[in-house]
Order: C-alpha cells, then sequence, then structure tokens
C-alpha cells in the first residue's frame, strides 16, 4: 500500500512530495512527519524518511563473500547514480564520431586522415575512434547502459503490475501538514458531497478514469467527541509509472528491432545511365552489403530500365544553378512479366521486389569511344563523371586497357563540363545542364595494372607508373572533345570521339531492404509515448473527509456540513492546488465564503483553515478561488 | 521594395523593439535590486522551512512598493518585438514560397520567435517578468547574429528538402530549441540565486540583489523542469521524426551524421538531466548543471555543426573556407 513496497533502484528519488505517515487504526496521534529541510541549498530535498530498500547502508566491503560481491556490484550497475555515469559517457563517447572521419561513412575521408597524421592516426584507428559508433568502448557503453536499464526496469515492471491495482491509500487522520488543502461547508449532506466528489474526480471518461476513488466512514468516535464522518481517498496517476516503463522497455525494443534489420537487411547501390537497365541481382549491383543472416537468393529477380532523367536548376539570380527537382523516369518489369513505369524523386522512393529505391545521386556518363594507334577501336562505351561541384564539374576516368598488341595501354583521366567556359585560366562549368558540354581530358600511356587482378577503384586512376603526355613546353596535353567530335590523341595514341547528341545522364539508385523498419517505427513512437505520459502525468492524491454539524451561531438546531481536502502531489506539482480547488468548487451547494469550522474534528491543535502551503513561483497573494495558472 | 526586403526591414523593427524590452527589462532589475529584498519573500521562505509558522503568510506590502512600470513596458514592447517577427517570418515564408525555416538565418529567426513567445506565455499565467532581460537580451543577439552573418536571400530550396517532413522536423525542432533557451536561462537565474543564498562572495555584491527578488531556486528549478520537459519530448519527436524524413530522403534511418551525432548528444544529455532531478544527491544544483552542458550541445548543434562539420544536414548555405 505504502511507497514503500514499490520498488525502486538505489539512489532514485522520486517519492511524494511531501510523506505523511499513513494513519494506522492502532497509533491515536499521528507523529508528526519529518518536514523537509529548507529546500534553499538544493532544488528538490530528499525526505529523510523515505530510504528506498538498500540504500541506506554504506557497502560493507569486509563479509560480503561472493555472492554478497555479485550482488553489491549488481546493484551499483542498477543505480540511478550508475545509470547518470553511463548517460554522460554515452554523450561524451559519440562526440569523437562527429569530429574524425568515420569509416562507414566516408572511407576516403579517412585514408586521406591517416596520410596526414601517421602517427596520431595509427592509434586513434587502433582504438577504434575512425568507426566509434561500432568501437568497442561505445559498445561497452551502451550496453552496460542497457543491462542497467534492465536491471532497474524489470522489478520496476513487477511491483507496478502489483501496484497498479492498488486502491488510494487510506484518508490521513490530519490533513493539516499537506501542501494543498481547502475546506468549505456546504448546504448537501454528506452523502451528497461524497457521492459529488467520488463523480468529479472519477472524471467523465468511465473506462479510464482520472482518479481511482474508494469512499469510506469513518464511525463516530464520542470519547473525543467525533462525529460519524464520510471519506473519499483518492489517487491519480498510475499511468506515470505505465509510461515511464513502457518508454524504457521501448528503447531496449528499438535497440533489438535495430540489430534484428542489421543482420537481416540488405543495401546495394547501382548506377543506371539513361536507355539502359539494372537487374536485381547481387552481380548487378556496384556495391552491395548485407546482415548475415541475408541470404542473396531471396532477392527478388526484378528488372529495371531508366527510360529518361529530369533535373531542374533554378535560374535566377539568387539562386543560380540550385538545383529544383530531380525526377528518374524508371520502368520496373516484376518476376511475372508485368511492368509500369514509375518515378523516383529525392523523398519520393518507390518499392520494387520489397527493397525501397531511393533517387541518390545523378550525373553525366558520355559516351566514349577511343580508338587506338592502329584504327582498332579499344574502348566504347558510357563513363560516369562524378559532379564534384554545383555547376557539375564531374571528373572521371577512361581506362584503355585492350589496346592492339605492343601497344600501350592508354588512361585519360579530367573532367566534364556540361556548359564549358574555357579561357586561358582553364576550363570550368558554368552551369550543371548540358548547353555546351566539353570534355578535357589529360592523356597518359603505359600499363594500367589491371592484368594484375587486384581490385581497381574505376573512378580513380594510378598515374604514377604511366608517362604523361606533354607539349614542347612540358605542360600536360589537354584533349578537349565536344559531342559530334572525333579528336586525334597527343603522341599518335590513336583518336577520341564524344557520341553526337545529348550526354546520357546517369543516375546513382541506392536499393534497401530492412525488415525491421515497422518495428523500429513502433518502438521508437512507444518510447515517445511513454515519454509523454510519464513526464506530463500528475501523479497526486486527494482526500476528502465531510461531517455534519451544528451551525454555530444562534440557531442550535440548524446543521451543517463541513468538508475537508487534502492534496498531495509525487514531486513538484503546481497544479495541486488547483486539483484541489476545482474538486471543491465541483461539490454540491458549497460555500467556501462562509466561517471556517469552530471545532475541526481532527483533534486538538488544529489550525485554522489555511489557503496552501502549494510551491509559489509568483510571490504574489494567493486568494481562495482557484487560478487559471494552476491548472 | 520586395516582400523579401519587407521581411528583413522587420526583423531588424523586431529587433529594436525586444532592444527596448531588453533596456526596460534591465532597468526594472535595477530597480528592484536598489531596494531591500521584500519582506514577504523572507517571511515566506522561513514559513516553509519551520512547519509550525502560519502557514498562509499575508504578502505584506513594502513601505514604498518598487514600481514595476518598466517590467509593464519590456512586457509590451516584447509583444511588438515579437508579433513584428512573427510578421518578418511570414513575409519570409511568402517570399520564399516554403516553411520559413529551411536555413539557418530563417531557423535563428523562428528559434528567437518561439523563445520569446514561449516567454510572454508563460508571463501571461505567472510573473517571470525576472526574465526578461535574458530572454529578449538573447532574442536580439540571435536576430543580430542573423541578420549580419546567417543573411540569405529568400528562395526555394533543394529536392532534398522538398517534404512536408521539413515543416515537421524543422518545425519541431525549432520550438523545442526556443523552450530550452528559456528553460536554460531559468536554471541559470536558479544556479545564481542559489549561489547568492550560500554565500558566494562576487555574487554577494548588492549589484546582484535583485536576485533575491527572483523565486526561490526550488521553484526556479520546478518551471525550468516543466519546460525542458516539454523541450525534452520534441526534442525526441525532432529526432524520430527526422530518422523517418532521413529513411525517406537518403535511405537510411540513422547514419551518424554530424547533426544525428549531436542530436543524440543533446537528447542523452536531457536525458542525464531528468534522471539527475530524480537521483539522490544530483537535484537542485547539480542537476541544473546538466541544463547548461544540455543548452551548450544545442547551440553547438546548431551552429558549430552547421558551419565545422560537413554532414548531410549542411544547409547553412553558408560557404565556409576549406
Amino acid at each position: 500500500m505504502s511507497d514503500k513496497d514499490l520498488y525502486r533502484p538505489e539512489g532514485i528519488d522520486d517519492a511524494y512530495s511531501h510523506p505523511e505517515p499513513e494513519p494506522s487504526p492502532a497509533d491515536g496521534e499521528p507523529t508528526p512527519s519529518t518536514r523537509a529541510a529548507p529546500s534553499g541549498r538544493t532544488g528538490r530535498v530528499a525526505p529523510a524518511d523515505d530510504e528506498a530498500p538498500g540504500a541506506s547502508a554504506q557497502p560493507q566491503l569486509p563479509a560480503l563473500g561472493l555472492q554478497g560481491s555479485l550482488r553489491w556490484v549488481w546493484r551499483q550497475v542498477t543505480s540511478m547514480r550508475v545509470a547518470l555515469m553511463l548517460l554522460m559517457l554515452l554523450a561524451v563517447a559519440a562526440v569523437p564520431g562527429s569530429v574524425l572521419p568515420q569509416r562507414p561513412q566516408d572511407p576516403a575521408a579517412v585514408l586521406t586522415y591517416l596520410q596526414d597524421n601517421p602517427g596520431t592516426g595509427e592509434w586513434l584507428d587502433r582504438l577504434g575512434f575512425f568507426d566509434v559508433y561500432a568501437s568497442v568502448w561505445f559498445s561497452a557503453i551502451y550496453i552496460l547502459l542497457f543491462v542497467s536499464l534492465v536491471g532497474c526496469i524489470l522489478p520496476r515492471t513487477k511491483a507496478h503490475l502489483q501496484a497498479v491495482r492498488n486502491r488510494p491509500p487510506r484518508t490521513p487522520r490530519r490533513f493539516d501538514r499537506f501542501p494543498a488543502k481547502a475546506e468549505c461547508t456546504s448546504a448537501a449532506t454528506p452523502d451528497e458531497v461524497v457521492d459529488a466528489a467520488a463523480q468529479h474526480l472519477r472524471g467523465r471518461v468511465r473506462w479510464l478514469p482520472t482518479f481511482r476513488v474508494d469512499v469510506g466512514t469513518e464511525p463516530a468516535d464520542p470519547a473525543r467527541g467525533l462525529p460519524e464522518r464520510r471519506t473519499v481517498a483518492a489517487e491519480r496517476g498510475y499511468l506515470r509509472e505505465t509510461g515511464n516503463l513502457l518508454f524504457h522497455l521501448s528503447l531496449l525494443g528499438l535497440l533489438v528491432a535495430v540489430a534484428t534489420g542489421q543482420l537481416l537487411h540488405f543495401r546495394g547501390q547501382a548506377i543506371i545511365t539513361e536507355g539502359r537497365g539494372f537487374a536485381n541481382a547481387v552481380v548487378d549491383y556496384d556495391t552491395f552489403e548485407n546482415g548475415s543472416l541475408f541470404s542473396p537468393a531471396s532477392l527478388v529477380p526484378f528488372s529495371m530500365t531508366l527510360d529518361s532523367f529530369d533535373a531542374q536548376f533554378a535560374m535566377d539570380a539568387v539562386a543560380f544553378a540550385q538545383s529544383r527537382d530531380f525526377t528518374a523516369h524508371v520502368t520496373v518489369r516484376d518476376p511475372d512479366g508485368t511492368s509500369q513505369q514509375e518515378q523516383i524523386k529525392v523523398n519520393h522512393p518507390i518499392v520494387a521486389g520489397g527493397a525501397k529505391i531511393y533517387l541518390q545521386g545523378n550525373g553525366y556518363a558520355p559516351d566514349i569511344t577511343v580508338t587506338d594507334a592502329e584504327g582498332q577501336v579499344a574502348f566504347a562505351g558510357r563513363v560516369p563523371f562524378l559532379p564534384e561541384d554545383t555547376m557539375y564539374t564531374s571528373r572521371g576516368v577512361v581506362k584503355v586497357p585492350d589496346t592492339s598488341a605492343g601497344l600501350d595501354q592508354i588512361g585519360l583521366v579530367g573532367y566534364f563540363l556540361p556548359t564549358a567556359e574555357v579561357d586561358e585560366v582553364g576550363a570550368r562549368s558554368t552551369f550543371p545542364q548540358p548547353i555546351n558540354p566539353l570534355l578535357v581530358l589529360e592523356v597518359y600511356r603505359g600499363d594500367l595494372g589491371l592484368d594484375e587482378g587486384l581490385p581497381q577503384n574505376v573512378y580513380r586512376l594510378n598515374t604514377d607508373t604511366l608517362t604523361p603526355s606533354v607539349d614542347e613546353e612540358g605542360e600536360r596535353v589537354r584533349v578537349l572533345v565536344a559531342p559530334g567530335q572525333t579528336v586525334d590523341l597527343p603522341d599518335g595514341l590513336g583518336t577520341i570521339t564524344l557520341a553526337a547528341g545529348d550526354v546520357p545522364r546517369y543516375v546513382a539508385l541506392d536499393l534497401r531492404h530492412d525488415p525491421a523498419l515497422v518495428w523500429i517505427l513502433v518502438f521508437a513512437l512507444g518510447a515517445l509515448g511513454g515519454l509523454a505520459v510519464s513526464l506530463f502525468t500528475p501523479r497526486r492524491r486527494v482526500w476528502l473527509r465531510v461531517w455534519s454539524e451544528d451551525t454555530p451561531g444562534d440557531e442550535p438546531s440548524a446543521r451543517r456540513t463541513v468538508v475537508s481536502v487534502a492534496g498531495l502531489a509525487r514531486g513538484d506539482d503546481a497544479g495541486l492546488q488547483g486539483e484541489v480547488d476545482r474538486l471543491v468548487e465541483a461539490l454540491p451547494g458549497a460555500s467556501t465564503a462562509s466561517g471556517p469550522p469552530d471545532a475541526p474534528p481532527t483533534g486538538p491543535g488544529a489550525r485554522p483553515r489555511s489557503t496552501t502551503t502549494s510551491p509559489r513561483t509568483d510571490g504574489r497573494a494567493r486568494t481562495d478561488r482557484p487560478r487559471k495558472a494552476d491548472r | 521594395m520586395t516582400v523579401a526586403d519587407l521581411s528583413s526591414d522587420l526583423v531588424w523593427a523586431a529587433a529594436t523593439a525586444l532592444t527596448v524590452a531588453f533596456v526596460a527589462f534591465t532597468i526594472d532589475l535595477s530597480r528592484l535590486g536598489a531596494k531591500e529584498p521584500e519582506p514577504a519573500v523572507v517571511t515566506d521562505a522561513t514559513s516553509d522551512a519551520d512547519g509550525d509558522a502560519p502557514v498562509a503568510v499575508a504578502v505584506a506590502t513594502p513601505a514604498r512598493p518598487v514600481s514595476r512600470k518598466a517590467a509593464g513596458i519590456g512586457i509590451s514592447t516584447g509583444w511588438l518585438g515579437t508579433i513584428l517577427l512573427l510578421a518578418a517570418i511570414v513575409t519570409r515564408g511568402i517570399a520564399a514560397g516554403r516553411a520559413p525555416w529551411a536555413n539557418m538565418y530563417e531557423f535563428t529567426l523562428v528559434g528567437a520567435f518561439v523563445a520569446m513567445a514561449v516567454f510572454l506565455g508563460v508571463s501571461t499565467r505567472r510573473d517571470v517578468r525576472f526574465l526578461g532581460a535574458f530572454v529578449t537580451g538573447l532574442s536580439v543577439l540571435f536576430l543580430a547574429v542573423a541578420q549580419n552573418s546567417f543573411y540569405l536571400d529568400a528562395t526555394g530550396v533543394q529536392p532534398a528538402l522538398q517534404s512536408y517532413w521539413l515543416v515537421i522536423h524543422v518545425g519541431v525542432a525549432i520550438i523545442a530549441t526556443g523552450i530550452f533557451t528559456v528553460a536554460f536561462v531559468l536554471s541559470v537565474v536558479q544556479l545564481l540565486r542559489d549561489s547568492r543564498e550560500t554565500g558566494n562572495g562576487f555574487l554577494g555584491h548588492p549589484a546582484w540583489r535583485w536576485l533575491d527578488t527572483t523565486p526561490r531556486p526550488a521553484q526556479l528549478e520546478a518551471l525550468s523542469f516543466r519546460l525542458n520537459a516539454v523541450g525534452f519530448v520534441l526534442w525526441t519527436f525532432t529526432i524520430i521524426g527526422g530518422a523517418i524524413w532521413a529513411e525517406h530522403a537518403w535511405g537510411r534511418y540513422w547514419g551518424w551524421d554530424p547533426k544525428e551525432v549531436w542530436s543524440f548528444v543533446v537528447w542523452v544529455v536531457y536525458a542525464a538531466y531528468l534522471h539527475a532531478r530524480t537521483t539522490r544527491g544530483w537535484s537542485g544544483r547539480r542537476a541544473a548543471y546538466f541544463v547548461l552542458v544540455g543548452y551548450a550541445c544545442v547551440l553547438f548543434n546548431f551552429t558549430g555543426v552547421n558551419l565545422i562539420f560537413n554532414g548531410k544536414h549542411s544547409y547553412s548555405g553558408i560557404t565556409t573556407q576549406e
């Protein structure tokens, strides 16, 4: 019944703010509770008589034994202080991942960092600083945090499952020490007052009462001159702990769902040029990664063709050349032979074969043909050039290993410029649309190293072992090719042709499947809902005592009904007095204007009616009227 | 004059009004500080400490009550500035043809607006006029920095931002930031007042006497907590909404992008704050330090992450030196 029965992890300070000893039938005069010390030093003061189980004793190191030590460790791990420490550690540990380049996000940047900082970089790498969120120490922190969470939440859940069926605590004998109280008289009978109070406290929604209400009767006590009294004991806020537990259990579920998704997901990237297709098989992806429990055989064998790609860019001076719209028009052919046309836009992925398909990037893939010195076609195909700026100055590499026997292999490195502007400084793009397309390439010859069987980045050419073509002054020759042109390569290496007509565009598509997504969403929303409920549900207890007595004054036969109300809240609750005031307002025939009862039947020493001792923030005098601010 | 220019002028007008409010609130604080603390406050504090003292304290008015006229002027001009700022934001949205919070400049305007709105909203229900100087001061600072350093011409947005989630995710993030701002100010005042009461030499100077007229630290803490609780829930929603949007736009719900990292850090720090509040020995002063750390993270998440780190959330529109 009392709070002390509730499980609380060590160190938690989460009690009713004004602990009143529960009256037992045996004790005649309740002992005054230890009032919290003046709260000037700290915001909240732990009630002295509300020690959580086990919190009072300092750990006694000797004579603990193995079992005792384990229990001590477990108690520490599940204590609030350790949870707090782990939370802070988690925040600190997350920071390096935003400062240092991370392998999963940007492996190239990590390589650059390692090259620039050979000494420290190596140590940071060893300590996992380039993959912080998969590092041992980061994982250790959050796993410990979740262990602490489980150790804290599971016993609390068990305790709450019992507590949630509890009835409100008995009406205390004395109301005078409660932080919120009110008294009034009523023209109605005590029974009517009690019924009205119970109805008001339960609220309008029958299946979800605001307060849980118990109505009782205290027999008359002629020895102490007390009449028969009716009581109402009410408690609200059982859902607060429910929300708290829902929040923490949802976090646990979230972790499990994310981990499951990691095991079952796949993610592939494919670059498709206009008019070309793609089949959903691992070999057709440019990159493909999957969780360890994902079976590549389960890929649905649909295929897809990029019919066309539209890009729009702002033309106004304010936002010149800013992208405004990207649309990929695709045809998806399902395994059963049906096909449908769809559009993929940024923010609007489509679903095909159980995977979501995202438009992640786009650029130009000029159609290039290279002939060698003997006039044989050594290379023909579309080469994707990767945009490097908002004007789509795009960098690309053409590797020509298949030259005629005895000839050097050819490597071309350079830029594709959709709207080229060439002057003595150099060539650059001035608009992302293909208004004046131009290829600007440097020419290398030698062994490209492709025959060694080592995988190479198709977007990079290792020029260390190659011979560049230079002019008389030793400057590298730059070959400029416009669509429809065929240009001789320097040093008699052959020719290069850029196909006439529109330069084909390509799209970079991400195909992703994560069966846990819906669960992640469910648990995330569960956490949000639980959090809101646990933070915004007031936990309040309200008691009401009603009795009938003679009206003081000249008419001795007249009776009146006296109502006394007290309220108690867990934690700070600025709305507590408002709750009490609203209850009084809802009573039939209540009049707070009439004088206080002469002899409150709560025994000697009771003080005259007082309005409130609830926290005040405005420093202004309070009135009896309920204020809006309190609601 | 274009609508965009009108918006910019309205921001300056709002900044001017808020500066007047700031001056008025400052004068109010100095007037409060010039007087001996009101006896009512002192009596109240002792009565609460000692349960046997009369509980209902009639708030005895001092012989010559301090005129709060300056604070009244501050509230009025604060309302004026806030309404002007709202007009600036609305015209900005009209000029750009979208929700007016897609870049750092606009985020700052709306953030200052929300902070002012929260302050004025709370002040209709409670006397929090002592906060005025801080909130208006911060808002003026935000607006000036926005106008001078973050300004961008009003225009449309790139495809990645063309989503209703811009309205939801960023809108809620701004509201949370504004609420965190006011809660931060409350915690600062709480710490200052607490230090003064416990005999801090520097804060014992008469120049800090205005602190005695603010609510007790416990009350400031309670109010700060209520705001932080709302802010925390909104921040949780911001992160969840952001994850849903990221799943739509980028094909992954969480990718440890710098903005995501720092949003996570902010969330964890405020979560630690909520836990600290209910941990014995950590409530009160210590919990308030968490608010300071948390708000510092909020500010860094907004400024530092946008300007220093290169991530998917780099929407400041401000080109930084490579």
